[in-house]
């Protein structure tokens, strides 16, 4: 196994773009982030954070531009970047009629990996005690929590999360933070998407903010940021802050 | 860092000197089908039906065409990728179509005077009312599909599996008719009548190469147009 | 993270856990076969009001009403062996597992072959007990003709349902697509059927049974190729 030398970013995107039908919906986005660092993806809702991500993950074909993982190319050497990578859907995307074990059994054969892990992380998500129930009757936070048990069966190095907080409770958000952190240890690194701020505070390195199928610039990001935190009352027309 | 996984520019095909070839074409039509009606006597069994026989047979003969380019068009998307394959098969398939469809009602005049029965369970007709519905299947899984490159890629799967059943079919229906030997279906072919026949397919397969190619120009203008819209969409906001 | 291990290995391994997650869905899932079954002998009785009631017409249309009912019913079979990912979003996950595609399709196959084998084996009996055949003297080759012809029957309609599955008119789109292209086969196994219950000429059995192989052999080749590109579109 070959350790990312230090200059290959842990994930590229130059000019990436996406159109859907008639609709563009990104528009040429760069981003760059290195290993070891945790990076906020925001913006409103439908500006693309998702498409961005799903793109990175290899489940959509970038209409223009390109996307890189530790240097593998998303659409070249898209088996490559599977390897290195764990996505977190917003949708959990498990199988309702097997166990919560039985589904972690699947991912584990998928994945190729041995089952040894399986106990351990079931109890890391605090799901020991409905082990054998069927998904079915899970709530959505706990469909949340063992989609990220499926998640770190990867033990990919670099960790994707689309919307990562809905549903979970103030444990759940706890465990979502450590596992998250922990990624970006030992030259991994996660691009988390989020709509609110508060529930990451602490936890990320940065922020790159999409507007109108673009990175927006930093002023604006920042602003947008403040806003969010709900430190800052909208911003006027002329650009007036206005302090609440 | 490379190149975009798929192009936003195409080059729309010039109509270049493709309407003279239409012209001539069509012309070598009326002159085939003169020639072979002029030439060849009548059936003994037939009559002057049999002229229909110039029309029918190499109509179907078009239908293997298409379905061979629709086979190559879709293995050269599948492999490259390009829009411009994606829009030949699809201009095939249609004009392999129409021929098709052009073919089964040929073969429904000719039978309703010779057996008194507007279809016949005729190994050649029912093949090409199978490969007919093959068409159709193609043609419709693309008019329910909008986003161009899942349409592109899913067409082009169903084009080649579709392409590699047209002999089992031809072959299949042919052993089902002559192996229960129910009704004898006309085969043979007199020599005197071999000459228009063939000049007959060489103007037939002209003529589709023709509309395959105006097809193609149209889809291809489309094409260009939605993407410049597109790439417009772009730059500008 | 790379370790040595044979491809084959892994193929196989992805293949196995594909099908038995399959089938031990659709197992739990309640009266989803159940269904399918009752569908089939029900449209078995509809081609006995259809052909019938004269005993000798029924037995000679008995091998394509057999048919017939397990096409209908299969179509049911392939478009739910989709549904499982369909209706949880589970289709991404399963594709961001690194390794072969075509290994998806053939664990699908594999349980789709299980599921309409027992449909088979099922409308066949109710066939033989409606129809009044009896079990012909070539009963071995019978059965032979009767996998050949569901090899043929599941690896498309697997292959179709895969794309008709994630449109719109996905109830039409299936069996369009389908019908035409399982000719060869219907008649095959058809004719086949007809010749070995009615003991005429081996010689005819065996020019089907050529057939179908090559069919099978070709499509089940032509659908593993070309399924990558349809699951990731």
């Amino acid at each position: 196994m070959t350790h990312p030398t230090e200059d290959v970013f842990a994930i590229e995107a130059q000019g990436i773009a996406r159109r859907f039908g008639a609709r563009w919906i990104l528009r040429g986005v760069s981003l760059h982030v290195r290993p070891g660092e945790v990076v906020g993806l925001l913006g409103s809702n439908g500006c693309g954070k998702s498409t961005l991500l799903r793109m990175l993950a290899t489940l959509l074909k970038p209409t223009a531009g390109s996307a890189a993982i530790y240097g593998h190319d998303v659409v070249k050497n898209a088996d490559e970047v599977r390897r290195n990578i764990g996505f977190l859907a917003h949708t959990p995307g498990l199988y309702d009629d097997l166990s919560a074990r039985e589904n972690l059994e699947f991912a584990a054969e998928m994945i190729g990996g041995g089952h040894e892990d399986i106990d351990a992380l079931i109890e890391r998500v605090n799901l020991s005690h409905v082990r054998h129930e069927r998904v079915r009757g899970f709530s959505a936070g706990m469909q949340r929590r063992l989609a990220l048990g499926r998640l770190m069966l990867t033990k990919a190095r670099v960790l994707l999360f689309d919307e990562p907080y809905s549903n979970l409770d103030t444990d759940g958000i706890r465990l979502m933070n450590s596992i998250i952190s922990e990624a970006a240890r030992d030259g991994g690194a996660a691009l988390v998407v989020l709509h609110e701020l508060a529930p990451a505070a602490g936890l990320l390195d940065r922020t790159v903010t999409i507007r109108d199928g673009r990175v927006a610039d930093p002023t604006a990001a920042l602003l947008a940021e403040a806003e969010l935190a709900g430190a800052v009352g909208a911003v006027g027309a002329t650009g007036a802050v206005v302090v609440a | 860092m490379t190149s975009p996984a798929s192009s936003l520019e195409i080059q729309v095909p010039k109509a270049g000197s493709w309407p003279v070839f239409g012209w001539f074409t069509l012309a070598f039509l009326v002159f085939a089908q003169w020639y072979a009606i002029a030439t060849s006597p009548a059936d003994r069994d037939m009559g002057d039906l049999q002229k229909i026989l110039y029309v029918h047979v190499p109509a179907s003969w078009i239908m293997s065409i298409t379905f061979a380019l629709v086979f190559v068009y879709s293995l050269l998307y599948l492999w490259k990728g390009k829009d411009s394959y994606d829009l030949l098969a699809a201009s095939s398939a249609e004009v392999g179509a129409t021929f098709v469809g052009l073919t089964l009602v040929q073969g429904m005049i000719w039978g309703k005077p010779t057996w008194g029965v507007w279809w016949t369970w005729d190994a050649r007709l029912t093949s090409t009312l199978v490969l007919f519905l093959v068409f159709v299947g193609y043609l419709a899984l693309r008019a329910f599909i909008d986003e161009p490159q899942r349409r592109g890629q899913w067409s082009a799967a169903v084009g080649v599996l579709g392409a590699i059943n047209v002999p089992i079919v031809w072959m299949s229906v042919r052993w089902w008719r002559t192996l229960h030997q129910m009704q004898s279906t006309p085969q043979t072919m007199e020599p005197v009548y071999r000459n228009g026949l063939l000049i007959n397919f060489l103007a037939f397969t002209l003529l589709a190469v023709y509309l395959i190619r105006r097809r193609y120009e149209a889809a291809m203008t489309a094409r260009a147009a939605e993407l410049a819209l597109q790439v417009a969409a772009l730059r500008g906001g | 993270m790379t370790r040595v291990r044979s491809q084959g290995g892994d193929h196989w391994r992805r293949i196995r856990a594909i099908a038995w997650k399959d089938l031990t869905t659709e197992r739990r899932s309640k009266a989803g076969f159940n269904a399918v079954v009752s569908l089939g002998i029900t449209i078995l009785v509809l081609f006995g009001f259809a052909l019938g009631p004269d005993a000798q017409a029924l037995r000679d249309a008995a091998p394509g009403a057999l048919w017939l009912a397990v096409l209908f019913a299969g179509v049911l079979a392939f478009n739910r062996s989709y549904q499982v990912e369909l209706d949880t979003g589970a289709l991404e996950p399963l594709l961001l597992y690194p390794g072969a595609r075509w290994t998806i399709f053939t664990g699908k196959l594999l349980a789709n072959m299980l599921f309409v084998g027992l449909l088979l084996v099922i409308v066949v009996v109710a066939g033989m007990v409606l129809f009044a055949v009896k079990v012909p003297d070539a009963w071995p080759t019978v059965i032979a003709v009767l996998a050949l012809g569901a090899i043929g029957l599941v690896t498309l309609g697997t292959f179709y349902a895969s794309m008709a599955s994630r449109s719109r008119a996905r109830e039409v789109l299936l069996p369009l697509l389908l019908f035409p292209m399982l000719v060869p086969v219907l008649l095959a196994a058809m004719q086949a059927s007809k010749a070995l219950i009615g003991a005429d000429m081996m010689l005819e059995a065996g020019a089907w049974i050529k057939m179908l192989i090559a069919y099978d052999i070709i499509f089940v080749l032509a659908t593993h190729l070309a399924f990558e590109h349809v699951i990731e579109a």
